[in-house]
């Protein structure tokens, strides 16, 4: 599953200035992403992980601090980082194809191998029967799915998904849980995912990172290696125990190794299955 | 006041001697010209004056404050420029549509969502390549809604225009009508400068933008 390093954020910092005084988005922030890795970015709104991945999509800058891929040093966006937005943004005057074949374009490829290639890209999100679907004729799983098929079409070295399930209903976003699984162990991607929601988190992820801002400092407050089998589903025992650690772990600020005390009696699902995302209410943006 | 019978024969009367296509063809000529600079320029000055702050702050007021002047106040400057001669009247009918046409594109592209920018530059997307690829594209429903309101500015510059300064054009037979008392004429060409701004604004435009609405899954209008 590992290999090298393929992301690395080097202490980046970034402050905001609101109304004359400056608020920090993000504190002294470090962290690595394995190649092959899939790695969750965990937190509440306004820890500042979605600012964490726009600064690793070129998006923003940071004030301070790296982001290298591969050992490179990066500035501004490219498609080594491709992005998958909570709203998909894809282009409404294309189909289906077209967008996925917008994203080969910018690779170079000719009309015809872009063809192919968003035929195949399609087949992998299986999507392939909507290939000449108008992005208004999709519903927004599927949209979501096309969004996946154009990031990965631009054979980026890591993936970035901004909250890409949060706008969804529940039944799609299972469904798509187990597929993004399926895909980045075919496409054998380095994803980088961006959550609130901490079920999503486990059950997606092999490791997730926390962050919090204590003291209004944003910045990575814990870690959590997710070593439960593969495919995993959101309602599995095991994933809601997990998220339940997480949950209060960003709640509270409180580590692992404080939680193991606490919870000496292992604790009953139907306990688990209630608030174990305090942050899951209507936050918008994070 | 003639009755419509009265109306439909010097219409057709017009059409037998030739003076009304002649007369519609010289101002469909004119409106044209005038328009299609106005598109042509005004389409990208909105993107540009939308996509810059110190455009917007300069150009970008000017123009919002040229379009407090009915474009008719154009035609003495015009006169004493370009002389009796149609490139005054083009110079009217252009300042009547350029900025309506330049306002509408700003505004459009102004109001885009920045999703569609933000995701093509995720994907190495810039420069030209954005404009043409993603925010023409993206700001097309709105840019449909400007163009077609600079042809409906336009095509009045043109009749305003056509009215006061004397050459041929449907303008210009209207007030033919006048100075011969014949009510019927100016009625009849009353009718056909109406006919045609409802074809081009119901059929050619109306067309266009529903089957870009539909295509961009916006809904009817």
């Amino acid at each position: 599953m590992s290999g090298g390093v393929k992301l690395e954020i080097e202490s980046v910092s970034k402050q905001f200035a609101t109304a004359g005084c400056t608020v920090d988005a993000l504190r002294d922030v470090s962290l690595q992403v394995a190649e092959g890795e899939f790695l969750i970015l965990v937190g509440l709104s306004g820890c500042g992980k979605s600012t964490l991945l726009n600064i690793v999509a070129g998006l923003d800058q940071a004030d301070s601090g790296r982001v290298k891929i591969s050992g490179r040093p990066v500035s501004g966006p490219g498609r080594d980082r491709a992005m998958v937005f909570q709203d998909g943004a894809l282009f409404p005057w294309l189909t289906a194809a077209q967008n996925v074949e917008f994203a080969l374009r910018q690779r170079g490829l000719g009309a015809g191998q872009c063809r192919l290639r968003a035929r195949e890209y399609l087949d992998l999100v299986h999507l392939g029967d909507f290939a000449d679907a108008h992005v208004h004729q999709l519903s927004g799983g599927m949209r979501q799915r096309v969004a996946i098929a154009r990031a990965l079409a631009l054979e980026p070295e890591v993936l970035l998904m901004d909250e890409p399930f949060s706008a969804l209903d529940a039944q799609t976003r299972e469904e798509l849980y187990v597929e993004l699984q399926r895909i980045w162990l075919e496409a054998k991607a380095t994803i980088l995912f961006v959550t609130h929601n901490t079920r999503e988190a486990v059950t997606l992820g092999d490791r997730v990172v926390l962050l919090r801002r204590p003291n209004g400092r944003p910045s990575v407050q814990g870690e959590f290696p997710i070593t439960i089998l593969r495919p995993r589903e959101i309602d599995d025992t095991d994933v809601a125990e997990m998220a339940k650690r997480i949950a209060i772990a960003m709640r509270d600020g409180r580590d692992l190794a404080e939680l193991e005390r606490d919870h000496e009696d292992p604790p009953k699902t139907r306990r688990l299955l209630r608030g174990d995302n305090p942050g899951l209410g209507r936050s918008i943006g994070g | 006041m003639p009755g419509p019978a009265h109306v439909a024969e010097s219409l057709w009367g017009l059409l037998a001697d030739g003076s009304l296509l002649a007369s519609v063809a010289v101002s469909m000529r004119r409106v044209c010209e005038g328009y299609a600079v106005s598109v042509l320029v005004g389409v990208p000055l909105g993107i540009l004056i939308a996509r810059s702050k110190a455009l917007e702050d300069t150009v970008g007021s000017l123009v919002a404050g040229l379009q407090a002047l009915p474009s008719i106040c154009w035609l003495p400057l015009a006169l004493l420029w370009f002389g009796l001669n149609d490139t005054a009247i083009l110079f009217v009918v252009v300042m009547g549509s350029l900025v309506s046409v330049t306002i509408s594109v700003q505004d459009g592209v102004h109001n885009l969502s920045p999703g569609y920018v933000r995701a093509a530059r995720t994907m190495g997307v810039r420069g030209l390549a954005l404009v043409h690829h993603v925010l023409l594209p993206a700001s097309l429903p709105s840019v449909l809604t400007g163009i077609k309101l600079g042809w409906a500015y336009a095509w009045r510059a043109l009749m305003a225009g056509e009215l006061l300064f004397v050459s041929v054009g449907l303008g210009h037979l209207l007030m033919t009508g006048r100075e011969l008392g014949d009510m019927a004429q100016v009625l009849a060409v009353m009718v056909v400068i109406a006919a045609i701004g409802i074809f081009t604004d119901r059929v050619v435009f109306g067309n266009l933008e529903s089957y870009v609405r539909d295509r961009y899954g916006l809904g009817r209008a």
